[in-house]
């Protein structure tokens, strides 16, 4: 078996080829829930109606995908460089614990400003620590060749920890009976809700707009350009006088500021303190949207949706039959593998001997 | 005549709507030198890479030695007696001469090489064709002459019958390529047969006995090499017949624009040695040498992406600035060695690769938000005074044939863009790193006359190339690279050919040191 470069790509395959793919990941699922001893069709209808059959389980939906679309967004532009930032979980934990050190509750982190410097500073410090814990790596990369991947991975554990020993110290809740949280955040802070008695909050708006700007800024700006040339050919974008080095530290920065905002956002819209279990792995997870998106930032917004669908249809679904949770992470993880393979095939042929 | 060693019967290869091989016969005798002549893209390299099975051909059938070559297969293409010595070697630097040889030849269940054998044979072919290289050598080591010589003797080593050379002269010296033509001349003596690609007239018709032309993925003429002349070949080629490029007087020239005092920069093989030259405004300064000798450091250098480490550099009265973007604007032109690797980025598209290297300047730009009317606009121009075609502007960069990607470079480094149609702005400096290379008749042509167009409008050209014949024909002086060093600068009519093949060998004549104003 071989692959040959396709000639020329046609638009009929580019259409066809997410369409394909989405039709392989069912097929492909349906035989573990055939196995699981569920109906195939039943469990499908439940695990759709769970994730977007109601304003209720769109709601849920939304909710889960605001902090879905930063971190993707975050791995997005750190990816159109070749920065591999795997950290964008590590960030979302600073990012939290800025907000919360900025305008947490008891006066003892908190600030005596007005609430709308407040939240403003509050936004500010999370994006700055989200950044700052990237600058590290991103340095390393460009000054010793050290390699991100293996860094910013690293990084994530070390914050975790990080994060336990503030819950259990500094901006531990002396109100929480024990419970390993922070202090919460000051009311006037917290995110608005988007429609009455659900969950779904302002931060939607937020990160909505952040995608548009991510994509403006790649689209339409020298920044942009530099980043998207350094990710195609390195030594290209050197040629033609972008600032390599400079490049990717900015690249740095951004990317380790929206996946601070995202911890940010979740403690103003949905949490209110900081946990150790309030990211279930969005960070990592950015990185499967942004490779569904196919790191194109106005796509991550499409492909967090379809991913906190999933995941919140799932959790519905298997309440009404025996279909375990996990049946969202096999589709999720299908759909990025078939996706990446229609998109190969849209570009090379396959050639059998 | 005797049956035929290897016939190729209507082989036919299409990539989508391109025909690389349309219907090619053709069929190699034993003890003869069958040429495959053509233009770069002609389809040379997709017909060997389909006899050597790295293709599978759509149509036609192949037969070696009176039995079917199956296709798709290069163990079975090594099996029949076929080898192969691409263009770029495939040699691991770190290992010896012996190993390299015996790489891939030996079965993977022994739990010992077999070494002395491999040397006693290693050693038996070596003498039988005249190819003498230590065995024990590191690769790494060995000049590139040296390193074609290895390719050769693991073909024989694995018992190849038919030989075939992908363009081998490419990277010799005037005088290694003598010395390979005559162990070619060995190996035809002794029976074996050898199919010889090149673009270049004059080695075809001094080495081949036979020459078959390709066009446009077509076989277009064969004929017995005795009787056959250049202008009939090149007009096989092209299609139509060419002019041959004029020599071109010396002529006075101007300013002094850029001067080399000692420089030095860093890197192994590939560095400069205490370089000095003078560039003047109105003249053209070609660079002969096998690539590898620090050619693409003086590039580099003086495109702003390498830096100094002794010596001096100065540009236009000052010392010269490492940023290319700074380089732009002072008005030098840069076309790189590689076009694909370094001069374009591929997958952007056609318009940004136009403008990339201005995009900082408040032409394209304010406050980082790209003007993209006015960089659409330019875009359109290079396209069209540099005649750019087989694409739009939102046709990434990769998909452009080699001659479209360098007229795009060309463009977009000597059209200035806040000169006029009628009141250009022709460029201080321009930097041509093999500006040729791998281009078709047509497109070295106009590559060649704009680089001369550019010179006659004031423009110091420096050029780098292996072509002797383009050096020769296009410098109104030319000095010859050799191990970081540069020889001392003299009009090209005063180069004997003999002169620069031993300059190039590193066989100095005279002190490397110095140059002497012109």
């Amino acid at each position: 078996m071989r692959l040959e470069k396709r000639a020329a790509n046609s638009t009929a395959a580019l259409v066809l080829a997410p369409v394909g793919a989405v039709a392989f990941t069912l097929l492909v699922s349906a035989l573990l829930v055939l196995w699981a001893g569920a109906a195939v069709g039943q469990t499908y209808t439940l695990l759709f109606k769970g994730g977007f059959g109601s304003v209720f389980a769109l709601s849920e939906t939304l909710t889960r995908a605001i902090p879905l679309i930063l971190t993707g967004l975050a791995v997005t532009v750190a990816f159109k460089a070749r920065l591999f930032n795997i950290g964008a979980e590590g960030q979302l934990y600073v990012g939290a614990l800025a907000a919360v050190a900025v305008g947490g509750l008891h006066g003892g982190t908190g600030f005596d400003l007005p609430p709308s410097l407040l939240f403003v500073s509050m936004m500010l410090a999370s994006a700055l620590a989200g950044a700052l814990l990237l600058l590290g790596p991103a340095l390393m990369k460009a000054r010793l060749g050290v390699d991100e991947v293996v860094t910013t991975l690293l990084l994530n554990f070390i914050v975790l920890l990080f994060v336990s020993m503030m819950l259990d110290g500094a901006m531990k809740d002396p109100t929480a009976m024990g419970w390993p949280q922070s202090v919460a955040l000051m009311g006037e802070l917290e995110l608005s809700k988007l429609i009455d008695q659900t969950r779904v909050h302002t931060g939607l708006l937020w990160a909505c707009a952040l995608a548009v700007g991510v994509w403006v800024l790649m689209q339409y700006t020298v920044l942009g350009f530099d980043i998207r040339a350094i990710g195609a050919n390195a030594r290209g974008a050197a040629f033609a006088g972008v600032p390599v080095t400079r490049t990717v530290v900015l690249v740095a920065m951004l990317s380790g500021a929206l996946a601070g905002l995202a911890g940010a956002i979740e403690v103003a819209g949905r949490t209110s303190y900081v946990t150790l279990d309030m990211s279930p792995g969005y960070g990592y997870t950015g990185i499967v949207i942004a490779m569904l998106a196919g790191l194109h930032p106005l796509a991550v917004v499409a492909a967090s949706i379809y991913v906190a669908g999933m995941l919140v249809g799932a959790d519905s679904m298997s309440r009404a039959v025996g279909v375990p949770t996990y049946i969202a992470d096999v589709i999720v993880a299908a759909s990025l593998i078939s996706v990446l393979v229609a998109t190969l095939l849209t570009q090379y042929r396959v050639r059998w001997k | 005549m005797a049956e035929p060693v290897l016939s190729l019967s209507r082989i036919t290869k299409r990539f989508g709507a391109l025909v690389a091989n349309d219907a090619i016969s053709l069929q190699l005798h034993a003890g003869e030198v069958l040429a495959l002549l053509g233009e770069n893209g002609a389809g040379k390299s997709t017909l060997v890479s389909i006899l050597f099975g790295h293709y599978v051909a759509d149509e036609g059938s192949i037969t070696a030695f009176g039995r079917p070559l199956p296709s798709g297969d290069p163990r079975a293409a090594l099996a029949a007696g076929i080898g192969m010595v691409h263009q770029h070697f495939t040699l691991a630097d770190n290992l010896s001469v012996l190993d390299n040889v015996m790489m891939g030849s030996e079965p993977l269940w022994q739990p010992f090489a077999r070494k002395r054998k491999a040397r006693e044979r290693l050693d038996e072919v070596a003498r039988q064709f005249g190819l003498e290289v230590d065995p024990d050598a590191l690769i790494g080591n060995l000049s590139v002459g040296e390193r074609q010589r290895v390719e050769i003797l693991k073909a024989l080593y694995r018992g190849a019958r038919i030989l075939i050379l992908d363009e081998p002269t490419a990277v010799l010296t005037p005088q290694e390529s003598e010395a390979l033509f005559s162990v070619l001349t060995q190996m035809v003596a002794q029976g074996l047969s050898i199919i010889f690609i090149s673009h270049k007239l004059g080695e075809v018709l001094r080495v081949s006995s036979r020459i078959a032309v390709l066009r446009a993925g077509k076989l277009v003429a064969e004929a017995d090499a005795a009787g056959t002349s250049q202008e009939q070949l090149a007009q096989w080629m092209v299609g139509h017949a060419i002019s041959a490029a004029q020599a071109r007087p010396t002529r006075a020239c101007g300013a002094l624009v850029c001067e080399l005092t000692n420089a030095s920069t860093a890197g192994g093989r590939e560095r400069l040695d205490r370089v000095s030259l003078k560039l003047n405004a109105g003249e053209i300064l070609a660079i002969a040498g096998v690539s590898g000798n620090g050619q693409s450091a003086l590039a580099e250098l003086l495109s702003g992406t390498r830096q100094v480490t002794g010596g001096q550099v100065t540009l236009l009265g000052q010392a010269l600035q490492n940023r290319p973007a700074q380089l732009v604007e002072l008005g030098v032109a840069r076309i790189p060695e590689d076009r694909h690797a370094v001069g374009v980025v591929g997958d952007l598209p056609v318009w940004e690769n136009a403008v990339s290297e201005r995009l900082r300047s408040p032409v394209f730009s304010r406050w980082s938000w790209i003007l993209r009317r006015k960089a659409r606009e330019h875009a359109a121009r290079v396209i069209r005074t540099f005649d750019v075609r087989g694409g739009g502007q939102l046709t990434p960069a990769r998909a452009l044939s080699g001659g479209n990607m360098q007229k795009l470079i060309l463009g977009r480094a000597l059209l200035h863009p806040l000169g006029e149609a009628l009141h250009p702005i022709p460029p201080r400096l321009i930097v041509a790193h093999q500006p040729t290379w791998g281009l078709d008749i047509g497109a070295v042509a106009y590559v060649q006359d704009q680089l001369i167009a550019a010179r006659d409008a004031g423009a110091a050209v420096l050029l780098i190339s292996d072509d002797l014949d383009e050096v020769l024909t296009m410098g109104d002086r030319v000095a010859v690279m050799h191990a970081g060093q540069l020889s001392p600068s003299k009009p090209a009519t005063h180069w004997s050919r003999e002169a620069i093949g031993l300059a190039m060998a590193g066989v100095a004549q005279e002190p490397p040191h110095s140059e002497r104003a012109t």
